[in-house]
Parts: C-alpha cells; structure tokens; sequence
C-alpha cells in the first residue's frame, strides 16, 4: 500500500463524507459549508490524477466564487427551514433504495475488479516535458479554440442573464439619468439676462 | 497503486449520493442545485480519471468546459430562486404551482 493510495483513501473519504453531508444537514449553510469541503478534497483527488490546472480552477472557480454565491443567496433569503424538511423522512427510505440500486448497477457494469491491474501510463505531460496547464493550453488554443470561444459567450448570456432576472426597478427612488444629463444643451440650463446698470445714489463713494 | 476501478468507484459513490440527496430533499430547491453539483463533480471525476489513464487531453479539456457550463447553470439558477423568492416569498417545491402543471 503506498503513500498514493493511502492518500487516495483518505480524500476520497473525505468527498463521499462531505457528500452525505450536503444532502443530510438540516440548514442550508451548512450544506453549503459541507459541499465546500467536497469540492476541496476532490480537488486533491484532481491533483493525486495529475491534473493540477483543473484541481486549483476547481478551487477557484468553485470555492472561490459558487459557494460564495450560494452561501450569499442562501442567507440573503430568509428561508424557513422546517416546512422545508417535511417528508424527509417520508423519502428518507426511498432515496437510500434508489442510490444504493444504481451504485450496484453501475459497479457491476463498470466491473471495477477487472481494471484491478491496469496501472496509469506515464503522464503524456511530462513525457513532454510540459507542465499541465502549459500542455492544456496548448491543445486548448489549437484544437478546441471554437469550444472555448463559445464557453466565453455562454459565461456573457450567463452574466446579462442573471442581471437582468434580478433587475427590478422600484417607483420613488432618486436616481441620475446618465443619458438625458449628456444630452442637456447650454440653451436649456444658461440664460443670459440683460440687467440695466444703475448708479448709486449719492455719487461714486 | 490507484487503478482506475478505484476512481470509478468514487464517481459511481458520489453520483449515488446525489441522487438520493434529490430524493430526500425533494422541497429545498437550493439542496436540489447543491446535489446538480455534486452529479457534476461525479462525472468530472470519472472525465479526470479517465484522461489520466487513457493518457488524452480531451478529457481534462471537457472538464473545463463542464466546469463552465455549470458555473453558468449555477448562476443563472440562484438569479432564478432569487426572483422566486422575491414573488413567491418561498422557495419550496410544494408551493411553486401557479403553472398548473
């Protein structure tokens, strides 16, 4: 057993523990806190797959800005909990039926057993002498550039969508109208008032 | 030594979990977008595995795309549950039956 596979054990216990964690908690944060943890330890797991550009995006991306975003929307919102909970225990036995069913049928078309002796073959990174995100990059730019050019228009659609669902514009409030203050003439604010002069009375003092 | 058995294994657990987490938590949409999450970390999991043993970036390349397609997803979907909240002033499943459906 080496220190690979004892680590492997380790995280993945961490992620399946983390998991049931998420679906179980009964508050909302604490679901979110523990899909943290999962999306942490899988991205040790990444890192023990060699996959280093994709275990600190995973980072970044996930536990940097979702769960930041999920843990903002659920406090922001002031959810009542316990009409939230009713049935649980209802679906409780029905939940656990259906997830351990297909666990069984997947291992057994998976067939874990006969990949038991097929070990990785060495990293085509490495055997090129690149790291991973640079080899990566290089297939990303050449082969897939379209892909990557469409994934940044979904994340624009994604952007303007979101805004614009959670746009509202209220009655009553003071605001700036950027475009009508650029749009102001000299003519509409100056006035020019021709203004008789008059001498003092008495003489200059 | 980690064969590839071990990670599929961990990506058949982890979707399992989730799918009984959809079961269980039929009436908080907010653990229902958690548990989506978690189906996709499953299969980028096995993606990850896969692109390990097999040796091919086209693997790690479809995570990446994943990995955006469901930030997007997320997004768009707690902008959704925001604006429910905001008409509905709740966010359980039972309620969310003005369509009729």
């Amino acid at each position: 057993m080496t220190l690979e596979l004892i680590l492997f054990y380790a995280f993945a216990t961490a992620v399946i523990g983390a998991a049931i964690g998420v679906i179980t908690s009964r508050n909302p944060v604490h679901a979110a806190l523990w899909l943290v943890l999962t999306f942490f330890s899988s991205a040790c797991l990444w890192l023990l797959a060699q996959a280093e550009f994709l275990a600190i995006a995973l980072i970044l991306v996930y536990v940097g800005a979702v769960m930041v975003l999920f843990l903002f929307v659920v406090m922001m919102l002031d959810v009542k909990i316990e009409p939230l909970r009713e049935g649980y225990v209802r679906f409780l036995p029905v939940g656990i039926i259906v997830g351990l069913v297909m666990l069984a049928e997947m291992l057994a078309l998976i067939g874990w057993r006969r990949h038991a002796g097929t070990a990785a073959p060495t990293d085509p990174a490495i055997a090129a002498g690149l790291s991973n995100t640079e080899w990566l990059g290089r297939v990303m730019f050449t082969d897939y550039i379209l892909p990557f050019e469409i994934a940044a228009v979904i994340l624009t659609v994604a952007i303007i969508a979101a805004i614009t669902l959670t746009l509202r514009h209220r009655g009553g409030v003071r605001h700036q109208s950027p475009s009508r203050q650029v749009l102001v003439r000299r003519e509409d604010r100056v006035r020019l008032v021709k203004v008789a002069s008059v001498p003092p009375k008495g003489g200059p003092l | 030594m980690i064969t590839l058995g071990h990670w599929l294994f961990l990506g058949a657990a982890l979707f399992c979990i989730s799918v009984a987490g959809i079961f269980i938590n039929r009436k908080n949409v907010i653990v229902l977008l958690m548990s989506i999450e978690l189906m996709l970390l499953a299969v980028n999991t096995n993606f990850i595995a896969f692109s390990h043993f097999l040796g091919d970036a086209a693997g790690q390349i479809f995570v990446f795309f994943i990995l955006t397609v469901a930030a997007a997803e997320s997004a768009i979907g707690l902008a959704i549950l925001v604006v429910l909240f905001r008409s509905h002033d709740t966010i359980n499943v039972k309620e969310l039956d003005s369509l009729k459906g």
